[in-house]
């Protein structure tokens, strides 16, 4: 277990260092005036000239040479100091917990609302194998997920927004603004997770080991619950470590159609402002997430399974 | 398979069902807060500082200026009730209103005014390029502003947004604004960079109490999304709407569009000094092969609005009222590229002395609809035999290229209301031997700056809009930059809002006069 946790540790300050400087390169890469970026992000377009460019690039160190400007982040990095955005003045790790915990608002919602609906319709499709209720949720997990995410909010948005007027249509003010998002997440995920939790309870069901328990004695629930569930659960969690790539890439996509102030949104507006601390600090959260979501896979799996804390 | 499936599923099932509905519905209710107006706009802001989105803050009527701007662009009293000009226009004098307190309490004192002045001059804007030379409070509620030279337009600027009068709490030992503690009818009770804010009727205001007790701004990012949200109830007004959504808000019993012609006008930026537009007479067949009436109809859907000059219609003193529309005429253009020698090849496009008449366009997405009139002109030029390519930019790449000298043409939507009067912002533009970010490129005209300046000194009113209508004149007949439209907000409003107005310029959103109709 230490080692594996001393691994990911490992691999988030690989991802920092790497993730930051590649986003340190590429937006110096990119043509354009840096100064007078930061200067259109601050003052608008309608109060841009020479005059703010220059205050700005004075203001910010912008002449320095460009090896001093990253050795500065690399140190700065090292004492854990993102530094200040370009644009906004603010401290990055301020900004970046603003964006992070509306991302992480949605993230969550929308894995533990897959979660409803995919466990009990994946466990009910396996034990009723190639019943109408098996086939029906093949039938919609194939249609939901041939469309992209954000097609799955425009329908919900047109049905509850538009039509019923029950929800907001964009923007964030409370939870309600939260469940159309979460849900169109939701159903994409839910989709193909229902599909693999069906596959591996049939797996499970079908195996010796399943059958042993009831030839033994007891019930098909007592079996369920003492032997077949925690052994569905692995490749279950497994997939969904997988599946929390397809979780991010939708975040972006649905924080776009809902204006949701997330880390998607935060990072393409920084993308644009070339406020580059702020996307060195959105990338390098966007990959910490990801080792951290992770871990908590590898944590699980080895909570689950004796035989691999055995072995360790 | 004897295991009763329905034991340990279906309650799982019915429950996750249930729970999620009951969650839903509870949350399912549609906006009719009677206490809150919901707002929405496509602005961002990330600071509370004035010289960065003093705009919002003004709209919002949080903080508020010593001169106010009516819609026909005449000045009206703000913090100050008048003002005078002495010494020939040298020494400006401005007496405060009393009683007026700022939302933490203080009073409004003219010492309090020069502190506010004093911090946004340091900051780059419009306020850092007036010839200020000292403001003095000469006594608690007179206020002094010594100039170096006459500068007519300065009550104007001194309602541009960046000069807003902040109470001395409102700023940290740097100069920067911790939060921000105005005069408006609203205060500011909650920030949420880069999205949200709060406002709530600041009980103590000098003026007429506000109406409606808070106003929430939420941004929306997309055109399409805010309308979206005035069709669902979810905001009772929505700034900057797209074309393509007008349409369909028209259509509908319960919202309004409000279209208000406003001091912008979307105009060609370019750079006189290239060696295929120095002479007058290629700007004068670009001009003529535009289509405006096409692009205004088609593309903006707001017929009418087509621009024969750079400044709008409600700039009076700016604008020639009779100078007639230009229609498109590809005939003359093209009669005017061959007389500088331009031939047209076998496909059309125009070449001289081996050379084909290829330009480079950029323009900015910030505003969806220029890239689309961009296309539109693309398409118009190429008609004339002009091979134009289009490529989109951050907005900072236009004053960028103009100073490194990469631009050709560029289009842009250039606000000439940001101040009142449009002397100020034609100084930034033209003032440099006709040249600025952007205005003229490579002009290197005199004649223009100099009647500017002359302009600046200008006392008597009379003389100041005929001096002023000579200037429009000479960018009319020179085309240092090509007007294309003048632009029109689109505003919707759902049917609860009552004693809805749009400020042209933009300053204020009126918000205080507004109601809202009771279900």
């Amino acid at each position: 277990m230490m080692r594996l946790l001393l691994l990911r540790l490992g691999q988030a300050a690989l991802v920092c260092w790497s993730v930051g400087t590649l986003s340190f390169i590429l937006m110096h890469l990119l043509p354009g005036n840096m100064a007078f970026r930061v200067a259109a992000g601050r003052y608008g377009y309608d109060n841009l000239n020479l005059a703010a460019a220059q205050a700005v690039e004075i203001e910010l160190g912008l002449d320095q040479p460009v090896w001093e400007q990253y050795l500065n982040w690399l140190l700065d990095l090292m004492r854990f100091d993102f530094g200040n955005s370009l644009v906004s003045g603010l401290p990055i790790a301020h900004e970046l917990m603003h964006f992070l915990e509306h991302t992480l608002m949605l993230a969550v919602t929308a894995m533990l609302l897959a979660l409803l609906l995919a466990l009990p319709i994946g466990i009910y499709a396996a034990i009723r194998e190639n019943c109408w209720f098996d086939r029906a949720s093949l039938l919609m997990s194939v249609l939901l997920r041939a469309q992209p995410v954000f097609m799955v909010g425009l329908v919900l948005l047109l049905i509850f927004s538009l039509q019923l007027r029950w929800l907001p249509v964009a923007g964030f003010d409370g939870p309600r603004f939260l469940i159309l998002p979460a849900i169109s997440l939701a159903l994409v995920l839910a989709a193909l997770s229902s599909r693999v939790i069906r596959h591996a309870g049939v797996e499970v069901i079908h195996s010796a080991f399943f059958q042993f328990s009831r030839i033994k004695g007891l019930s098909f629930g007592q079996t369920l619950i003492r032997h077949g569930l925690r052994n569905a659960a692995l490749p279950v969690v497994a997939f969904l470590g997988i599946q929390l790539v397809t979780l991010i890439e939708g975040i972006v996509m649905i924080e776009s159609l809902f204006s949701w102030p997330g880390l998607g949104h935060g990072l393409a507006h920084a993308v644009f402002n070339r406020d580059v601390p702020m996307i060195q600090g959105a990338a390098m959260s966007l990959g910490l997430l990801f080792v951290v979501l992770n871990l908590w896979v590898d944590i699980a799996c080895h909570l689950i399974d004796p035989r691999g804390r055995a072995e360790s | 398979m004897s295991f009763r499936a329905k034991e340990l599923v279906l309650p799982v099932l019915r429950y996750g069902l249930l729970w999620t509905l009951a969650l839903v519905l509870s949350a399912c209710q549609p906006n009719q807060d009677p206490e809150t107006l919901n707002i929405s706009g496509p602005f961002e802001f990330t600071s509370q500082d004035p010289s960065r989105t003093g705009y919002v803050y003004t709209r919002l009527q949080v903080a508020e200026t010593l001169v106010e701007v009516a819609p026909d662009g005449h000045l009206l009293p703000g913090l100050a009730e008048y003002w005078s000009a002495e010494d020939g226009g040298l020494r400006w004098q401005f007496q405060l209103r009393s009683g007026v307190r700022f939302h933490d309490g203080q009073v409004l004192e003219a010492q309090t005014v020069v502190q506010a002045l004093e911090i946004a001059r340091t900051k780059p804007g419009i306020l850092n390029t007036l010839p200020i030379t000292q403001i003095t409070a000469e006594e608690p509620l007179k206020l002094s502003i010594q100039l170096s030279r006459p500068h007519q337009p300065l009550p104007a600027v001194l309602a541009h947004f960046s000069a807003v009068i902040l109470s001395p709490a409102s700023y940290n030992a740097e100069g920067q604004v911790t939060w921000m503690q105005g005069t408006g009818p609203y205060r500011l009770i909650e920030f949420g960079p880069p999205h949200r804010l709060l406002v709530q009727r600041f009980e103590g205001y000098w003026g007429k109490v506000a109406q409606i007790p808070k106003v929430l701004y939420l941004t929306g990012h997309r055109a399409e999304s805010r309308a979206l949200q005035v069709m669902a109830g979810q905001t009772d007004i929505v700034y900057t709407l797209d074309p393509a959504s007008l349409d369909l808000l028209k259509r509908r019993k319960d919202a309004q569009v409000h279209s208000e012609l406003i001091p912008r006008t979307i105009q060609i930026k370019l750079n006189a000094g290239h060696p295929y537009l120095k002479d007058l007479k290629a700007r004068q067949a670009i001009s003529l092969a535009l289509d405006r009436s096409g692009i205004a109809t088609h593309v903006l859907r707001v017929p009418g609005t087509e621009a024969n000059q750079l400044i709008p219609p409600m700039l009076k003193d700016w604008h020639l009222p009779a100078l007639a529309p230009i229609a498109q005429d590809l005939k003359q253009a093209q009669a005017l590229l061959q007389e500088l020698g331009w031939q047209a090849d076998e496909q059309g496009i125009l070449h001289r002395e081996g050379q084909r008449f290829q330009l480079k366009m950029i323009t900015y997405a910030d505003r969806p609809e220029l890239l689309v009139i961009g296309t539109a002109i693309q398409a118009q030029l190429r008609a004339l035999g002009i091979d134009m390519g289009l490529s989109v930019v951050n907005s900072s790449g236009i004053p960028s290229a103009h100073h490194d000298g990469s631009l050709e043409l560029a289009l842009i939507a250039r606000n000439y209301g940001t101040v009142a009067d449009p002397l100020s912002l034609l100084l930034l533009d033209f003032g440099a031997q006709g040249n600025g970010d952007w205005g003229g490129m490579n002009w290197n005209n005199t004649a223009f700056p100099q009647l500017l300046h002359e302009l600046e000194a200008e006392q008597d009113a009379t003389l100041y809009q005929r001096k002023a209508q000579q200037a429009a004149q000479m960018l009319v007949d020179e085309l240092p930059a090509i007007p294309v439209l003048f632009y029109t907000q689109q505003t919707a409003t759902a049917q609860r809002v009552k004693h809805f107005s749009f400020d042209p310029y933009e300053r204020n959103y009126h918000l205080s006069d507004m109601r809202l109709a009771t279900p």
